[in-house]
Parts: C-alpha cells; sequence; structure tokens
C-alpha cells in the first residue's frame, strides 16, 4: 500500500504491507532509527512518536494508519543547527539517561506533557510516565530533568 | 568549590547528545547490504524428547534460504561454561553439552529448535509455523527441592540426577560452625527465597552476522558487555574460528545489567549462518523472546541460621541454599552462587564461624546467571534478613545490633577467604541516621497512624565485592579465563588522545569519566581525550564491563599506560630543553624544568614524538602510544548503609514508598554525578525486586511472566527520589585511582531494607505478628500475611 505523511517537517513515502507498524516503517524504510522497540505489548514507551500533535506508541500503529499524518519523532527535536531542545539540554544537564535506549521515548513524553501542562508536579510526571520504562536510571534524574525543563525549582529531595 | 573538570568534576556525558538526538548506534540499527533475518522456533513445552523436524513445507515458502536445525550444529561445540566449580567431596560440577539448536530434546521453554532464514523476518516468521515437530512432551521438573530428589525427572539423561554441584564453603569450617551454633545462646532461623528475576535492559538483545568469503573474515555485531570474551568463547570454543578471522563488534548497547555478559546461542548461530549462506544475517529479539532467551537472575531458596552469643555478638552463621541453574549452564551461571555468593557471607560483621553451602540444581527453566549484583545481592538478603529478626527476637535495636557487630579494623581476613582492604561501616551508619532523618521518624509515624496507616523503617548494610581478580586467585577457584584489564594510550601528533579500553559501555558513561581521569594526570582538557571501546578490531585484549570492574581494573589498566606515556614524554622534554629527565615535571599540560622558568608544552613534546627531527632517535623511539595490562591484587569492597520508610494501607496490604536513603563507600570517585545516578538505577531495580519482580512458572513449566505484561517493572509512580550520599570514602589501597566501583550498590543494598521496613510496619500495629515475607512483596502477599 502506499502511504504518504509529513516526518519531521518533511514528506514523505513509502509502499508498505498492511502489517506494517509505524514504528518499523520509521525505523527500516525512513532510516530514522532514533525512534526504539523495547516490547512487543505496547508497554515500555521506547518508540513514542508525536503523531498529529498527539503522543503515540509507534508500536501500535499501523504505518497505513498514519497516511496523510504529521509525524514528529525524535530527530526532529533538536534545532536545525544542532541545538540542543530545553528539554534535551535538561536531560544532559541532569543526567537523565545512561544507556540512552529509553531516552527518546521518554523525551518524546516529556515534550507532550510540558505542552499540556507546563508547570507538572512531581507527581504529575511521575504519573504521566505511566507508559514508559526506563530500566538505567531509577526515574530520579528523569523526573529531575523533566521539571527542571519546565522552568521549576527543585524540591529539596531531588538535590542529589 | 566543586572541581568543572578532572577527576572529583561532575563532567556532563558527551554520549548524551548522540543519544539525545536519536542518533546512537545501538545493534538494531545496522543493517548490512544484503541481509537476511532469522527468526527462531521456540520451544513452546518445558520438557519433552524431540523424535523429529519437518521443515519440508516451510522451506518452500515464499522468501526462505534456508532451514536450520540441531542437526546442523553436530559438529560444532557447545555454548561453554566459563567457570569450573569443584564439589565440597573434590568432585568436578556436573557439564551438561549446550548446544546451539536444541539436539534430541528440549529442556525448556523458549529453547530455539530451528532457525529460519529468509529475505524478511515476517517470511522466515510465517514459514516457521509451517514447521512441524514431532516430540513426545515429559514431566517437567521446576521445583528445585523436587529436582534433587532420586525419583525426579532428569533434565540431563546422560547426568548423574540433577545436582550440579554440592558446595562447601569454606569445607574445613563445617564442623566447627555446627559446634558453635550448638553452643550459642540464640539462634535465629530464617527460610527464604531469593525471587527469580528478569534482568530487562531496555535493548533487547540482537546479533548480526557478517562473513567475507575474500579473506574468510567473520564479523559479529552483538549487544554484548565484553567483546573480546564473546570473541574468545565463541572463537575457541563453540565455532572454532581463529581469533584473527573472527571480530566482535558491540557498539551502543541499550543496558546489560548482567545479561548481556553471557554468550548466547543466537550469536553462534548468526555468525554460523552468515558463512553458511555467505549472506550477513540479523536476529532481532522480541521482549517476549527474551523473557525465554536471557538469562535470568537470582533463584535461589535459603535457609541461614545466625547464632549469638548471651552479648548478643555474632558467633556463627550457616547457610544451606539451592541455586537453579536452570536447563544449561550459562557463561557465569556455576560462579555466582558459589564464589560470588559465599565469599561475601561475612557482611559487615565480625562473625567467627561461617560456612556456606550450595546446592546447585538443574530445572526444566530459562538458565539462569548473574543479574546486577549477581550472589552479593543474595548474600546480603540473607544476612541483613535474619539480623533483623534476631534483633526483633531478642528485643534490641536492629542498628545497635549491627553495630555492636561491624569490623572496625582493617585490612580484615574474614572466614569466607576474603580480606577486606578498607571500610567504615559507622561511618556510613552514622551518614544514613543523618540524611534518612530517623529523628524525624516517630512524628511521621503518628502522622500516618492518624490517617489509619501503617508506617515502617526498615535499614540494612552491604559489602559487596567487585572488580574480581586477581587471575592466580580466580584461577584457583576454577574461572577459565583471567580478569584483567587492558589499555591503550594513544596519543596523536598534536596532543589530542585516543584512549582504547577494554571496559564496555552500556550506560555507565565510560565516554566521559575515563577521560576525566586522563585529564586530570596530563593537565589537558578533557575534549581532547576520546574513548574507543566495544570492537575487538580496534581495542587491546580486555574483558569487559560487568561486576562494576571498569573503572577499578581497566581505569588503573588506562592510568599504568598513562604513566608510561607520561614517562617516556618527560625523557622527550629533557631532551628538548636540554635538561636531566629526573629534573622535569607535568604540570596543566606544560612540562617545565624544576627550579627554572623553562618549559615546553604537551603538544610541542607530542608533535616532537611523530616529527622527531630534534629527537634523541638513538635512545627513544619515535612516536607515543603505549599499552598497559592490570591485573588488581585483590576484589574492592565498597560498603554501605540503606534505609527505607514505607506507608502501608492495612485495608488492602498496599505498600507505598517514601523515603528512599543509601550511604555508601565507593573509596573515590570520578564523577559523582555518575556515581549518583548509578545508586539511583540499582535502588530502583532492588525496589523493582523487593516489592514487583517475579519470574513464574507454572508446574508444567510455562513461564507465565513472559511480557510486561504479567512481569511487573518499575515505573515512575512505583519509587520515590531517593536521598544517597557518597561522602564516606575509604580509598581503595590497592588500585592506583583508589576507587571501588558503584554500579550494583544500589541492588544489592536495597531489597533487605525494603523487606525489613515493610515488616517493621505490619508489626507496629496491633495485629499478628508477621516474621517474613518472600518477595516480591505485592499488596496481596502482604495482606495475606496480617491477616
Ligand atoms: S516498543 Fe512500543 S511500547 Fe514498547
Ligand atoms: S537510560 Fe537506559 S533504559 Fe533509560
Amino acid at each position: 500500500m502506499k502511504i504518504s505523511m509529513v516526518v519531521n517537517g518533511r514528506s514523505v513515502a513509502g509502499d508498505v504491507e498492511g502489517r506494517t507498524l509505524l514504528v518499523d516503517f520509521l525505523r527500516q524504510d525512513l532510516h530514522l532509527t532514533g525512534t526504539h522497540v523495547g516490547c512487543d505489548t505496547s508497554q515500555c514507551g521506547a518508540c513514542t512518536v508525536h503523531v498529529d500533535g498527539l503522543q503515540v506508541k509507534a508500536c501500535s500503529m499501523f504505518a497505513v494508519e498514519a497516511d496523510g499524518a504529521e509525524v514528529a519523532t525524535i530527530e526532529g527535536v533538536a534545532a536545525a543547527d544542532g541545538t540542543l531542545s530545553a528539554i534535551q539540554q535538561a536531560f544532559q544537564d541532569h543526567h537523565g539517561l545512561q544507556c540512552g535506549f529509553c531516552t527518546p521515548g521518554m523525551v518524546m513524553a516529556a515534550a507532550s506533557l510540558l505542552k499540556e501542562n507546563p508547570r507538572p508536579s512531581e507527581a504529575e510526571v511521575r504519573h504521566h510516565l505511566e507508559g514508559n520504562i526506563c530500566r538505567c536510571t531509577g526515574y530520579h534524574n528523569i523526573v529531575k530533568a523533566i521539571m527542571a525543563a519546565s522552568g521549576q525549582e527543585m524540591p529539596a529531595l531531588a538535590a542529589e | 568549590m566543586p572541581k568543572d573538570s578532572g577527576i572529583g568534576a561532575s563532567s556532563k556525558r558527551r554520549e548524551d547528545v548522540r543519544f539525545l538526538t536519536g542518533t546512537g548506534n545501538y545493534t538494531d540499527d545496522i543493517n548490512i547490504y544484503g541481509q537476511l533475518h532469522v527468526h527462531f522456533l521456540r520451544a513452546d513445552v518445558a520438557h519433552a524428547k524431540l523424535n523429529g523436524v519437518d521443515t519440508a513445507a516451510a522451506a518452500a515458502m515464499p522468501g526462505v534460504h534456508r532451514i536450520f536445525t540441531g542437526a546442523d550444529f553436530e559438529a560444532v561445540g557447545g555454548l561453554p561454561c566459563g567457570w569450573l566449580i569443584t564439589d565440597r567431596h573434590g568432585a568436578p560440577m556436573q557439564e551438561p553439552r549446550h548446544p546451539v539448536l536444541a539436539q534430541g530434546k528440549i529442556r525448556h521453554v523458549g529453547e530455539p529448535i530451528c532457525a529460519v532464514v529468509a529475505d524478511t523476518l515476517a517470511q522466515a516468521r510465517d514459514a516457521a509455523e509451517a514447521i512441524v515437530l514431532d516430540y513426545d512432551t515429559l514431566p517437567a521438573v521446576i521445583d528445585m527441592k523436587e529436582a534433587v530428589k532420586a525419583d525426579a525427572p532428569k533434565v540431563h539423561d546422560d547426568l548423574t540426577g540433577n545436582l550440579c554441584y554440592d558446595w562447601g564453603f569454606v569445607e574445613d569450617n563445617r564442623q566447627a560452625v555446627d559446634d558453635a551454633i550448638k553452643g550459642a545462646a540464640h539462634v535465629t532461623t530464617l527460610e527464604l527465597v531469593n525471587n527469580r528475576l528478569v534482568a530487562n535492559p531496555m535493548e533487547p538483545r540482537v546479533a548480526v552476522g557478517e562473513y567475507n568469503r575474500a579473506d574468510d573474515m567473520h564479523t559479529l555485531h552483538t549487544t554484548s558487555q565484553n567483546p573480546h570474551v564473546i570473541r574468545l568463547l565463541m572463537g575457541a570454543f563453540v565455532l572454532g574460528i581463529p581469533e584473527h578471522k573472527l571480530r566482535v563488534v558491540a557498539p551502543d548497547v541499550g543496558g546489560g545489567f548482567g545479561t548481556k555478559i553471557f554468550h548466547y546461542a543466537e550469536e553462534a548461530f548468526c555468525t554460523f549462518a552468515a558463512k553458511a549462506l555467505n549472506r550477513p544475517v540479523k536476529w532481532t529479539s522480541t521482549r517476549s523472546e527474551a523473557f525465554m532467551s536471557d538469562a535470568h537472575g537470582r533463584d535461589h531458596v535459603t535457609k541461614i541460621e545466625l547464632a549469638l552469643d548471651k552479648d548478643n555478638n555474632f558467633v556463627a552463621v550457616r547457610t544451606e541454599t539451592y541455586a537453579n541453574m536452570g536447563a544449561y549452564l550459562s557463561t557465569f551461571a556455576s560462579c555466582t552462587p558459589t564464589w560470588l555468593h559465599g565469599t561475601l557471607m561475612a557482611g559487615n560483621y565480625k562473625t567467627p564461624h561461617i560456612y556456606v553451602n550450595v546446592k546447585a540444581v538443574f530445572t526444566n527453566t530459562v538458565p539462569v546467571d548473574a543479574y546486577r549484583g549477581a550472589g552479593r545481592p543474595e548474600a546480603t538478603f540473607q544476612l541483613e534478613r535474619v539480623i533483623d529478626m534476631a534483633a526483633r527476637e531478642l528485643g534490641v535495636d536492629p542498628i545497635a545490633l549491627r553495630r555492636q557487630n561491624f569490623i572496625t579494623t582493617f585490612p580484615y581476613a574474614t572466614p569466607v577467604a576474603v580480606e577486606y582492604d578498607t571500610g567504615d561501616y559507622h561511618a556510613t551508619m552514622d551518614k544514613l541516621i543523618d540524611i534518612a532523618d530517623f529523628a524525624g521518624f516517630d512524628a511521621r509515624r503518628k502522622a500516618s497512624e492518624a490517617t489509619g496507616k501503617l508506617r515502617g523503617l526498615g535499614v540494612n548494610c552491604y559489602i559487596e565485592a567487585c572488580g574480581i581478580a586477581p587471575s592466580n586467585l580466580v584461577g584457583q577457584l576454577g574461572a577459565r579465563a583471567g580478569l584483567y584489564d587492558a589499555a591503550t594510550v594513544r596519543v596523536n601528533a598534536t596532543g589530542s588522545i585516543s584512549v582504547m579500553v577494554g571496559a564496555h559501555s552500556h550506560g555507565q558513561g565510560h565516554e566521559t569519566s575515563f577521560p576525566q581521569v586522563i585529564s586530570e594526570m596530563i593537565g589537558i582538557p578533557e575534549d581532547q581525550i576520546d574513548i574507543v571501546h566495544g570492537d575487538t578490531s580496534k581495542i587491546p585484549f580486555g574483558m569487559g564491563t560487568y561486576g562494576s570492574r571498569s573503572l577499578a581494573v581497566c581505569g588503573s589498566a588506562m592510568v599504568r599506560a598513562a604513566e608510561k606515556v607520561i614517562n617516556k614524554a618527560k625523557k622527550i622534554a629533557a631532551h628538548l630543553m636540554e635538561a636531566s629527565e629526573g629534573d622535569i615535571e607535568l604540570k596543566d599540560g606544560r612540562f617545565s624544568v624544576a627550579g627554572t622558568d623553562k618549559s615546553v608544552a604537551w603538544g610541542d613534546v607530542t608533535l616532537a614524538a611523530y616529527v622527531p627531527h630534534n629527537y634523541p632517535l638513538t635512545d627513544i623511539e619515535p612516536g607515543l602510544e603505549e599499552t598497559a595490562f592490570y591485573d588488581p591484587a585483590n576484589f574492592t569492597y565498597p560498603s554501605g548503609a540503606y534505609a527505607c520508610e514505607v506507608e502501608l494501607d492495612p485495608e488492602t496490604g498496599h505498600v507505598k514508598i517514601e523515603r528512599f536513603s543509601a550511604a555508601d563507600d565507593f573509596g573515590n570517585i570520578i564523577n559523582p554525578m555518575i556515581v549518583s545516578g548509578q545508586v539511583h538505577g540499582g535502588i530502583a531495580q532492588g525496589i523493582g525486586q523487593a516489592m514487583l519482580e517475579g519470574c513464574v512458572y507454572d508446574s508444567d513449566g510455562q513461564l507465565l511472566s513472559a511480557s510486561y505484561m504479567d512481569y511487573a517493572m518499575p515505573r515512575a509512580e512505583d519509587v520515590p527520589f531517593y536521598t544517597v550520599d557518597h561522602s564516606c570514602q575509604t580509598p581503595c589501597t590497592h588500585n592506583p585511582l583508589g576507587v571501588k566501583g558503584c554500579g550494583e550498590a544500589g541492588a544489592i543494598g536495597s531489597p533487605p531494607s525494603l523487606v525489613n521496613a515493610v515488616l517493621d510496619a505490619i508489626n507496629s500495629g496491633g495485629g499478628k505478628k508477621v516474621a517474613h515475607i518472600n518477595m516480591p512483596l505485592t499488596p496481596s502477599r502482604v495482606w495475606a500475611a496480617m491477616q
């Protein structure tokens, strides 16, 4: 099936099987390998992207369903000259990643949260991340990074 | 004043930029022109006699190139076990053959039986469904104590029963321990389970095999923590490929936690099939496959006894542990419950008599091997639970009981064959009491009680042994490998540096922390220094990363290599300044002659080494590149004290972790930010083990927890912000950096304080007293225990 969509502001087209998942189309056809696959049950969030502005798990959507849509992936988050976005920079500043495998999904999830809720509480950040698993960081610095990206002071407990 | 570069600085991680922008190079991101895809048909029963495999219909399906079965691997070696254990009576362990694809028998759910190689993965999967297996199901043995009974079904027909070994340690202590326990004033006995876990790095395993007929060169790209070890094991023991014809590359790896140490069937398969088909062959694990094919962790059933005299001094510890090996021996499976567990049974305490018995058992389950902490969490959990239980039985304060028995003089030789070089267990406990705000606990407990909740506070100490070594000792203990590491410091003509290291980074931030050390030594900026790792064609023969050995062992090799470089550079500088070598000093990137104002920059010396126009060629070779292999004199011994505070809803059994505090002694710290991050991650994995995670088999050997729908991983809402401190520092005395290692501490230290906290909460209420609950402490288990 022939499909076309706008990915990170660029028009793309492809010819896919009906069973091709959006994540596989992004990774294999478009070579946008920043979107990761961590599970096969839509539980881990490593594949999180935005479709028409909404946070979506790219492993739980067929590529054909995104026909005509606007898709944003991790590759489109930094500025064209490579400058990191405020969220990406906060992840680096607060050591919000270790192996980096969950990270694209975390950044996309965080971006979606901050768009809806520019100053989330700690509880709101943790709740928003319920669909994203990180095995490395224990979430401490991810939560801290997302709160910092929203311009908030860190609670005392997050000092370390 | 915190430093902004070099040793002790929280330098920001340079690797983050590629991970944050989606430009990392994980193994599944690698696609080689012309590659084929493999799908493994895996066993869906735990135990069966495999009579035959009919692949004819599948082989005719679209896109299929070839279907491999066990018969294709008859001339190939089995997957080797890296550690030979000698049992109590001096006999070697039983070591079954571990075929790449099942031969004659199926021994666990998930065992690969056939491998379908096709143009696309979808075609390979479709074809696998057309394969007809002819097998007779056999009764499976899952429970370890059932497995060692004389009439139990045998996992391996050619072995004597299902006992791999019966290990006694130290066997000569056995009688003295029995006597001490008989004569003790009080003995606390605890039976417990250390639950089976799945490591679950977020990146599933991947293998891509490649073969070049023109030069007979094999390349394997794989998600590994130790590419040279994989090259050695797969080349020498499985496929018989000489090392110079085999390159193993582990690029960006998305977490390991132990599970990517081991050599797996899929790696050998893809390498073998690439040659057989003369095409690249790629396999990417699904998460469900990972649950059935990654080595599992823990899985001990233990009885521990702690004997005390009338003054509450510990006099003896005796344990009997059943350790599950699963159906085959994974690479380091045999070592984990023995040398990594038994040697830590002294903990932080001066117990004079200790005896450890470990029975390793084969069952029809996925092989078990080292998982974050490996053996040390199992030792710590038993010891710290039994101490808490003893304190409760004796009506004494659990912290006071620990303090009274702390080891306080170093070096200290334990009765279980290791010597702790340094430590200060009172200092970490003092620090813990401070950072966890013990003083405010009573008020917080009253506030909880006012809302109908119970609050508990649990503590524990831990000690671990990191940087496994030295080679001659581990050799005596049965290791089939050396345990040094290696580094090459290559200085470029203009003074920038590439360091090739044997350690492997899969989240630990080596690209940032290793240059901090070199920058400190030479005095040039960190961004002038790069780390090369993960490719056997580029790095010296090193052993990779596990057991928190990266800086302690490989970092020490790097220091030694840098010292050689600096020594040679000083000779060149002496020549350039016409001074005597003994007078040359290196500081802030300049060589100077002591007591004069003569100096020459680092870059001028390095340039002279590569452009040797004015150069003492008769005395010194050109160039500036040195390699060092470093074999440590001992393990390192990080230690610490942890506290967990929970609030428990007695109506539902639901436990909320309110506070978690960790005071660790890691010796010297290179990058405090990275160290804190390692502790956070370890704590979350420990919380996972204590509260959520557990691998569940039914009695037929079906794996019931084979996806994230059934295996509960800790998520952001399950954990609090942690309070961690590593300001207590007793530097390691036998490595040049004085570092001890921090990667596993959190996972070792956290489960006992959690369980202790929950029991403290339960027992603070007016209801039934509860002595122990096995992990994971799910609401239903907690609630049931309280009824
Ligand atoms: S890969 Fe999409 S949720 Fe796990
Ligand atoms: S950084 Fe490794 S899984 Fe999150």
